[in-house]
């Protein structure tokens, strides 16, 4: 191969570039990025940047000696609008094209908005931009803040603020927030860390409309409830960015479909990180957009699956003083009991605790409050057994 | 020079936090001792609570692994080098002796 292109330029793409370098690849490598920043970290954007802790330059994934290093040409602010599969060209917004040998697919996700008029005051947070413009709203004296949405990011968000002194509520569809995740019984001692923080938790209503006309001042709720807002963060998921991609060939499901190796139908094309969907699943993991990369840079210089990637799924979140960690794959039908530290009043004890899946006398996951180094024990060992299992596998 | 515990409270494979500013961690490492800054220079993590295997500790949260020797990370995502610090075992206690960071200097 002589030239591989990189569409995308946060975390998956900058791994699948140190990797081509890495694994051998010495041709032209272009890296096109749709934001005109460098690639940067998204996890501190709902947490320490958001509250001040961190600046930007504790953001940045590379620095110049490496930029050096892998000798990339860097499109950035220049958005990927096609791919010519015939000769595995790469269309920029800005009427450029790339030919390229292959192709690495990092899109990434773009998160929902709700419908209706564009309103000041609203936010969504993931990417840097939305970052600094919610910061700057934040900093000038005491908000009413509702979050849309008690997921992660809505979580981190939602602590964030009621930690710069905001007053805030979140707003979430379902009766419990996590519950995918975490179970119901796990989902609701991470509810209660909400309360730990002094925010509001709504649960079991969805949104009807954001009041306002220019600016937001509030959020009608599907019972009737109205809460009034001057902030509105919405936090109600990501979708995959394919749209780039409708015309060619590429089969398209909530992702790039891929194999279990991270290449799609063409061999010549492999897709990582939050837009792939591989062997059937798309992980919106900071962990699997690092573990990706690797195999899938692999597989496209020799030209055809020769490796797998199946990493143990790995999250964690920090919220309130609070940092769950979770790793495995959990069914709906496994039990789950606290291996170690308390449960008080139906919230996590000072110390945390550690929780276990559990199927046929087997752990199949693991939930950690505050309890890292037991978590890293189990997660561990959660990972041998999986891997012990792969290599069982006829 | 901070005492930070006894050498028999420290058994090998064990680490312990010291609450400096900012933090220290000290390792057992088969028997070695070293001290080396307690936060992973990628993000907010305590290495005391990482795990050991051999001179090398892996952080808890992401995985960045650091060569307790050197302070050097020898994988991603850390990028940058922990400090390192001086251990001495006198009567029996484990002291640090903490190194003047090397950024401060004029």
């Amino acid at each position: 191969m002589r030239t591989v292109t990189v569409v995308g330029a946060s975390l998956s793409g900058l791994y699948a570039a140190r990797e081509l370098r890495a694994q051998g690849f010495d041709g032209r490598l272009v890296i096109v990025g749709d934001e005109p920043h460098r690639p940067y970290d998204r996890p501190p954007l709902s947490k320490d940047f958001l509250t001040g802790r961190c600046g930007e330059d504790r953001l940045a994934l590379s620095d110049a000696e490496e930029s050096a290093e892998l000798d990339a040409e860097w499109l950035l602010g220049s958005r990927a609008r096609g791919l010519d599969l015939r000769d595995r060209t790469v269309l920029l917004n800005n009427g450029r094209t790339v030919s390229s040998d292959g192709v690495v697919i990092a899109t990434g996700a773009s998160a929902r908005r709700l419908p209706g008029p564009e309103l000041a005051g609203v936010h969504t947070l993931r990417t840097l931009d939305d970052a600094r413009a919610l910061r700057a709203e934040l900093t000038t004296g005491p908000r009413r803040v509702v979050v849309i949405g008690g997921g992660f990011v809505g979580s981190e968000t939602a602590s964030s603020c009621a930690g710069l002194g905001h007053d805030v509520t979140i707003v979430e569809a379902a009766p419990l927030p996590l519950v995918p995740q975490l179970g119901p019984e796990m989902a609701a001692l991470c509810a209660a860390l909400h309360r730990r923080g002094g925010v509001d938790l709504v649960t079991g209503t969805g949104v009807a409309a954001l009041r306002g006309t220019l600016t937001v001042t509030g959020v009608e709720l599907s019972d009737g409830r109205l809460l009034p807002a001057d902030v509105v963060i919405v936090g109600i998921g990501a979708t995959p960015n394919t749209g780039w991609l409708a015309g060619s060939t590429l089969a398209l499901h909530d992702g790039v479909l891929c194999d279990d190796g991270c290449v799609t139908a063409l061999p010549q094309v492999v897709a990582v990180g939050d837009v792939a969907r591989v062997g059937g699943t798309r992980a919106e993991h900071w962990t699997s957009a690092t573990e990706q990369p690797r195999i899938a840079v692999r597989n496209l210089l020799v030209g055809h699956t020769v490796e797998t990637c199946r990493p143990l799924p790995y999250f964690w979140s920090d919220q309130y003083g609070a940092r769950i960690q979770f790793a495995g794959r959990r069914l709906d039908t496994d039990t789950v009991r606290i291996a170690e530290g308390t449960v008080t009043d139906g919230a996590p004890g000072e110390d945390g605790f550690l929780a276990l899946y559990e199927r046929e006398g087997r752990t199949t996951a693991v939930l950690s409050v505050d309890r890292p180094r037991p978590f890293m024990r189990a997660r561990r060992e959660l990972a041998r057994y999986a891997d012990a299992m792969e290599a069982a596998a006829p | 020079m901070i005492p930070v515990c006894r050498l028999d409270d420290l058994p090998a494979g064990e680490s312990v936090r010291v609450d400096t500013a900012p933090p220290i961690a000290v390792f057992n490492a088969d028997g070695d001792l070293y001290a080396v800054d307690d936060t992973c220079t990628h993000q907010d993590a305590s290495l005391s609570e990482g795990w050991l295997e051999g001179c090398l500790v892996e952080c808890p949260l992401h995985a960045a692994s650091f060569d307790l020797r050197t302070g050097q990370p020898t994988c991603l995502p850390a990028r940058r080098p922990l400090g390192t610090h001086r251990v001495t075992v006198d009567d029996g206690v484990i002291h640090v002796h903490v190194a003047a960071k090397e950024d401060t200097a004029a």
